[in-house]
């Protein structure tokens, strides 16, 4: 009477083709596996449908079917490890990018990741943003400039792919027409939520890889460095600005 | 201050209401902290309409794990209207029924979230969804042994220790039995309630969906639990299925508006339990806010003839 149902009841609900668990039974003598079943559907339909809800994007580029397909797919190896749904998913884009019979869409992953991130700066930290006031005197010492360290919004999540995820993603919120897409073209953008909607700011090469050396903690100096090393058309001030006024910066540091 | 609608007819108030020694009416008052009015689950889509019509309702109620996140419009439009609603914070993933220890972790959320929203009621399951590592995000059945009760009433006390308050607990929806269990799941609850002193979340369709798929009588069921226990009522709506002998399969899918059955069994319910907080629960299929609200309204209705017929009675 030591063995408790909890581990029979996981082995059989996450394998359909398995019966019920032993120890089970039903008032009128049914087999209870028909009724087992309830919780099987709720179990895997619950969780399909949260990764629907995430990846809703991807759900409409390969239908219905194949994404619950998939889904199921990924629930085998990656169940969530906590009750806090909004959390569970961060590895589905990184799967999908695995996942063989979606390799044809190549694109597929990099749109898991877009929409991921939306949902990852809908629940962010809150956070005002910084003032040009603040960012005016911080730029008006030039020779404390290089150790100057300027901290992203705690929602900002920034998004470099090879393909044209951010356009593709925009094609299905009706922002731009489907047909206007090529998916091979390479695309950036900044995901941020400044005060309650998400938004979803397409940025150049140069400015994303300036972007990236921020989140990534380098002081000013070294940003400008590394990416100048890269796009040796970049304009300091005009990322400067584009960030600034799309409230993507949060705090200055030294 | 909060500036609830004042849905409670105020002859509660008065000292007739006072002197009313009916202990239906009594008892509940005793730890019930919700208005003693009808509510309506919290939803996203309804956060910007309850704002701007601010209707009559009593109460919100949120899943917990559904605002365990740091910052963003959960919080933003839960704070505001918590300044209008009194708030049931019901959780789902505790895993209370589960014979493994509590997620520290989830306890710890848990805290922080009822700091950051103090609700005027916390209720949990009799039910697990964890286990090992892994959540199952369904409410899972278990045996009712003497072996279990202790382990379920240890985690009873946990949480009531760890959250500062009386919690209720809710009866599940079931859909199997277990051959080890030795006791019945109305005895369980009653032991669980006397020996840690939490209330009872009385889900109405938990109980119709339940006894039809067990053969038993639901109005047995309710009259064999502490009534004057009850701190909410749960009324929400089921889908039909049939088991493996073609008998009917209640499922439990808070996804249709409340049956008539439910609507009846309430009204009997509400006999023992005398008018208590009332919500109409409602996750899936949602509908535009005021169809939650005329249901809510119908369970109003039922808690206020309760209220009239409690005062009238004679004094014992
Ligand atoms: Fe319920």
């Amino acid at each position: 009477m030591n063995r408790t149902p909890e581990a029979d009841f996981r082995q059989a609900l996450l394998n359909p083709e398995l019966s019920a668990p032993a120890g089970l039974w039903a008032w009128n003598g049914s087999d209870p596996t028909t009724r087992f079943d309830v919780y099987r559907n709720n179990v895997i339909v619950s969780l399909i449908e949260a990764l629907e809800s995430t990846f809703s994007v991807v759900q409409r580029l390969v239908g219905e079917q194949f994404f619950r397909a998939m889904a199921r797919e990924y629930l085998r190896e990656h169940m969530p490890n906590h009750p806090v749904l909004a959390r569970f998913g961060d590895s589905f884009p990184g799967f999908i990018a695995e996942f063989e019979p979606a390799s044809s869409l190549p694109y597929l992953a990099d749109t898991a990741r877009l929409e991921w991130a939306r949902v990852q700066a809908y629940h962010a930290m809150d956070a005002g943003p910084l003032s040009a006031e603040t960012l005016q005197v911080a730029l008006s010492e030039p020779e404390r400039l290089p150790q100057l360290r300027i901290s992203l919004h705690p929602s900002a999540h920034l998004l470099r792919s090879q393909y044209a995820a951010v356009s593709l993603w925009a094609a299905h919120q009706d922002l731009i027409p489907l047909s206007q897409v090529d998916p091979w073209q390479p695309e950036q953008a900044l995901i941020l939520r400044p005060q309650l909607e998400v938004e979803v700011i397409p940025l150049d090469r140069a400015t994303a890889a300036f972007t990236a050396c921020l989140i990534d903690g380098l002081t000013l100096g070294a940003a400008v460095d590394e990416t100048l090393n890269t796009h040796s058309d970049f304009d300091l001030n005009a990322a400067l600005a584009l960030l600034l006024q799309r409230q993507a910066l949060h705090v200055l540091s030294y | 201050m909060k500036t609830q609608p004042n849905l409670v007819p105020t002859r509660l108030a008065t000292p007739a209401g006072e002197t009313a020694a009916h202990h239906n009416l009594k008892a509940p008052s005793r730890f019930n902290t919700l208005p003693v009015s009808a509510g309506i689950g919290l939803k996203p889509e309804h956060y910007q309409a309850l704002l701007d019509q601010l209707p009559e309702i009593g109460f919100l109620e949120v899943h917990a794990e559904n605002y365990m996140v740091a910052g963003g419009p959960y919080h933003h439009y839960l704070s505001r209207l918590h300044e209008h609603y009194a708030l049931s914070i019901h959780g789902v993933g505790l895993s209370i029924g589960g014979d493994a220890p509590l997620d520290e972790h989830h306890l710890s959320r848990l805290v922080t979230l009822l700091d950051r929203h103090p609700p005027e009621r916390f209720s949990e399951h009799l039910a697990w969804s964890s286990h090992s590592g892994e959540f199952f995000n369904d409410l899972l059945p278990l045996p009712y042994t003497e072996e279990r009760l202790k382990i379920v009433c240890e985690h009873v006390d946990q949480v009531q220790t760890r959250l500062k308050r009386q919690i209720l607990l809710e009866n599940p929806a079931t859909y199997v039995q277990f051959a080890a269990s030795s006791i019945p799941e109305t005895e369980f609850l009653s032991a669980v309630v006397e020996r840690t002193g939490c209330g009872l979340l009385l889900d109405v369709n938990n109980v119709y969906v339940s006894c039809i798929n067990h053969g038993l009588n639901s109005r047995d069921y309710i009259s064999a639990l502490p009534c004057n226990r009850v701190g909410e009522i749960h009324l929400a709506g089921f889908s039909r299925d049939t088991d493996a002998a073609g008998a009917p399969l209640l499922i439990d899918s808070h996804g249709a508006p409340v049956a008539d059955a439910v609507w009846n069994l309430y009204a009997y319910a509400l006999e023992l339990t005398g008018p208590v907080a009332t919500l109409i629960e409602r996750d899936n299929n949602i509908p535009p806010l005021p169809i939650l609200v005329g249901e809510a309204l119908r369970a109003q209705n039922l808690l206020l003839s309760r209220v009239d017929a409690a005062i009238e009675e004679p004094m014992l």
